[in-house]
């Protein structure tokens, strides 16, 4: 069998995984709200400062 | 007296200041809050962006509905009785401070397992454990910090909204096929024959078929869908001739790969498909955190006290009120059904229904219509209406919010197709029998190129592009238009129709002129320091217009509920409040006024006015010349003097319009050829907004409800609605200029077709050299508008 048909096979292949990873990721949501993560991603730095205390209070009514 | 301002909210400190942990507050409100996210190691809440907060409001009983199983059950979109998941809108969040706050929730109810933030929609999605946490607690604990969710009858919706991805995955498709037929196509490019291309030739072409099979059958079904529609109601849209090329393109090819007459126009075929549908992406441009189609039902509360025979109190979901039942309204509390008053004082605030601004007291007795809003203390009411059948509901009723307007507007594109399907068609025709005559064998050859090469793919993309960007530059602008046929519709009205109140005036009513005896500066004095002690709203503005004096010790200080207030310094004595009060024997007048009198001696009256937005009369005055004028208010004659000298005199102004009389004021003068554009701002416009050919809603503040609208504008912009018409002209002359352009291109490739020479390549070429310079001429043209709107 030629190269070309593995090679052709191989591009279509990887091109298809691409394009299910597409779907997959409109699927879950992830296009729907393209602000909020790029704030959330710096958050990470203000929740190490914190320690965890014992008196982590319930507000209840 | 130096301005402090709240280390939570941002407000200015203006009568009392809290210092707690070297940090001022406005109110114990703020403090509080502050106390919360300190004790909680949340502090860090202050210093991703200054003052974010909001004042927690008093919430005393509100949210007693949210203990009722089946109203929690509607509300929430997962619920398992040990985990609930609930999606609240919140319309304070506005910042990153919000998000993180939100987003470390669980830091302060240990039974919320999480919470998601999405910052354009506003809203926060919160997982908690139903068994410990109820929905009423989340709720309540969001209220304590200060993000009081907005929960109406809007929400009571059972299940999750699904949201329409399909084109996004329409694009994708389509642009995947693109691509990858692009690259199948290229060897046949560059080499025409030779060992290697013949043998491989079919195996390329059967993949791009394989390739376009999705396209045309998944992504470019709406076309075909449409062509359908039009034809079936004899319109011939612009999508009848994009269908027929698609289609030609498709048979064509196959039958050229099937009997190896040639590579098929597969390349053409997909690219077509994948830049219309980016026009189409293009074009949309929703602003998630505004609707467009709000009814009466977002400004309505979900649930009501009901009060039953035993005299217990119960919350009761509002469709449910029947006729006689006894409902508790609390203050600002919004009245849900037609009733009648049973007892309590009330005081309604109808300027949601009739845009009165003034709040009406009403006695025992009295009929007190839905939509009002109680302003002082509790009442109770008996209902005679169920919801629907409300006088302020029955408008929705109305035809007119169930047609969509843009079904009997025919866009500049469709007209141009018209004539555009019937010479192509006409072309290939004669091109067709000319070679039927010279060379039978190339007949249907040329017969499927002229429709091929005259696919209106640069038309179609001309108005997407031109639209979908000015759409944009009017949002950076705050100018936020539903669609592009607004914008197309906004550029051929005739007529302008406004509203009064909360319009054209602002919501503030700050002027004040006073005329009677003059006052000596010892009673200014006295009034300025007898007003700094009362809290009624006219007192407040009176308070902010008159000069600053000095602060006194009153001797003596008394208010009287609904009728004034009166006080005493040393020996002077003041009345202040309404005619009768103070001893004025004045007949009532359609104004309000507040009136004077010092040591029983009647001095004379502060008459307030509507104070009218910045730029009110130039903005007349620009628009007399093009445009018909018309004021159409809900409210009182009382202005009209005043307006009379601001206003252009060719303007009508008409008084006392109920809901239905300004729809059907509308719809008579579209009956004579009228093109309206509405602007409004309450419910009570709502149907004019919807009968109007545009209808704007002015709003004061984006995030809060504006009535179903084709557009919102941010009243700071109010003066600038001249430019924002005269940029949708423009629109419309871009967007001839990219249809001659695409004349252009089309001619060329119809000389490539009727001569019988188009060969896949051309088409390649010049299929997406059309498109793109229509896309670059659209863009640059819509950014030389916008430049010059926003230097205006």
């Amino acid at each position: 069998m030629s190269v070309i048909y593995i090679l052709l096979s191989i591009s279509i292949i990887v091109a298809i995984l691409f394009f299910i990873a597409f779907i997959a990721a409109v699927k879950s949501g992830q296009y729907d709200d393209s602000y909020t993560p790029s704030v959330r991603m710096l958050f990470e730095d203000e929740l190490v400062k914190e320690q965890p205390k014992p008196s982590v209070k319930s507000k209840k009514d | 007296m130096e301005q402090t301002t709240c280390f939570h909210c941002g407000d200015n400190c203006n009568t009392t200041i809290i210092s707690y942990n070297d940090k001022n507050f406005c109110c114990n409100g703020c403090k509080t809050v502050y106390e919360i996210f300190s004790e909680n190691d949340l502090t860090c809440y202050y210093d991703l962006q200054s003052s974010p907060g909001a004042i927690p409001k008093e919430i005393e009983g509100k949210y007693d509905f949210l203990s009722k199983d089946n109203i929690v059950d509607k509300l929430t979109e997962f619920n398992d009785g040990k985990t609930q998941i609930a999606t609240l809108f919140i319309p304070h969040i506005h910042c990153s401070s919000c998000i993180w706050i939100l987003e470390n929730l669980n830091k302060l109810n240990p039974f919320i397992t999480s919470s998601q933030v999405n910052f354009g929609k506003k809203t926060v999605r919160v997982t908690y454990k139903s068994e410990t946490c109820s929905l009423k607690d989340v709720v309540l604990l969001l209220n304590s910090i200060g993000y009081e969710p907005y929960i109406s009858l809007d929400d009571f919706k059972t299940g999750t909204q699904n949201v329409n991805r399909s084109l996004i995955y329409k694009v994708g498709i389509a642009g995947f096929a693109f691509g990858n037929v692009m690259f199948l196509s290229f060897p046949e490019y560059f080499q025409v024959d030779g060992f290697w291309i013949e043998k491989y030739k079919p195996l390329f072409r059967w993949l791009m078929f394989a390739f376009s099979l999705p396209v045309v059958f998944y992504a470019g079904r709406d076309y075909f869908v449409s062509a359908y529609k039009g034809l079936s109601s004899k319109l011939l849209n612009i999508d009848v001739p994009i269908a027929l090329g698609i289609a030609v393109l498709f048979i064509r090819s196959t039958v050229e790969i099937a009997f190896d007459l040639g590579s098929g126009f597969f390349d053409s075929l997909t690219g077509l498909v994948f830049f219309l549908l980016l026009g189409k992406f293009f074009q949309q441009k929703t602003y998630t955190f505004l609707s467009f189609e709000r009814d009466y039902k977002s400004y309505f509360p979900i649930a009501i006290t009901k009060i039953n025979k035993q005299g217990d109190e119960t919350p009761i979901q509002v469709y449910d009120i029947e006729k006689g039942d006894r409902l508790l309204i609390r203050n600002e509390e919004l009245i849900p059904v037609d009733g009648i008053l049973i007892n309590g004082k009330a005081k309604i605030d109808y300027s949601f229904v009739t845009g009165e601004s003034e709040a009406l007291r009403k006695q025992s007795g009295d009929k007190l219509f839905a939509g009002g809003k109680q302003t002082s203390g509790v009442i109770e009411m008996e209902a005679i209406k169920s919801v629907e059948q409300s006088y302020l509901t029955q408008l929705w009723s109305n035809d007119v919010f169930s047609t969509n307007k843009e079904d009997g507007f025919t866009t500049l594109t469709n007209t141009i197709s018209k004539r555009f399907t019937i010479i192509v068609l006409s072309i290939a025709f004669i091109a067709t029998t000319f070679w039927l005559f010279t060379d039978p064998s190339k007949a249907m050859n040329v017969f499927t190129a002229v429709l091929i090469i005259a696919c209106p793919c640069a038309i179609a993309l001309s108005a997407p592009f031109t639209f979908g960007n000015l759409l944009r530059i009017f949002g950076k602008l705050k100018f936020y238009v539903k669609n592009a046929s607004v914008i197309e519709q906004l550029a051929a009205i005739n007529t302008i129709i406004f509203d009064k109140t909360g319009t054209i005036t602002s919501n503030k009513r700050s002027t004040a002129n006073y005329d009677g005896i003059a006052l000596k500066p010892s009673e200014e004095l006295l009034l300025k320091n007898t007003l700094r002690g009362s809290n009624h709203p006219l007192s407040r503005t009176l308070y902010d217009i008159l000069d600053e004096h000095n602060i006194i010790t009153l001797n003596n200080f008394e208010e009287h509920l609904g009728k004034g207030i009166e006080a005493s310094h040393n020996n002077d004595h003041i009345k202040i409040g309404s005619a009768s009060f103070v001893g004025s024997e004045e007949l009532s007048v359609l104004n309000t006024a507040v009136h004077i009198s010092t040591n029983n001696q009647y001095k004379g009256k502060y008459t307030f006015y509507n104070s009218y937005r910045k730029g009110l009369s130039k903005l007349f005055n620009s628009l007399k010349k093009q445009f018909d004028l018309v004021i159409l208010s809900g409210d009182n004659e009382g202005e009209f003097d005043n307006l009379k000298k601001l206003l252009p005199s060719k303007t009508k102004l008409i008084f006392n319009q109920k809901p239905d009389d300004k729809l059907e004021y509308i719809k008579y003068h579209q009956t004579e050829g009228a093109k309206v554009l509405m602007i409004g701002d309450g419910l009570n416009d709502a149907g004019a907004l919807a009968q109007s050919n545009v209808g704007i809603a002015i709003s004061e503040n984006v995030n809060v409800f504006s009535p179903a609208c084709d557009a919102i504008l941010d009243a700071s912009k109010f003066n600038q609605l001249y430019s924002f018409i005269k940029a949708s002209k423009s629109a419309i002359t871009i967007i001839k200029w990219s249809f001659v352009l695409s004349f252009i291109y089309n001619i060329i490739g119809l000389y490539f077709a009727v001569t019988g020479q188009l060969a896949p390549v051309i088409a390649a070429i010049l299929m997406p050299l059309s498109s793109i310079s229509i896309v670059i001429f659209t863009t640059i043209a819509t950014n030389i508008v916008g430049r010059k709107l926003s230097k205006s």
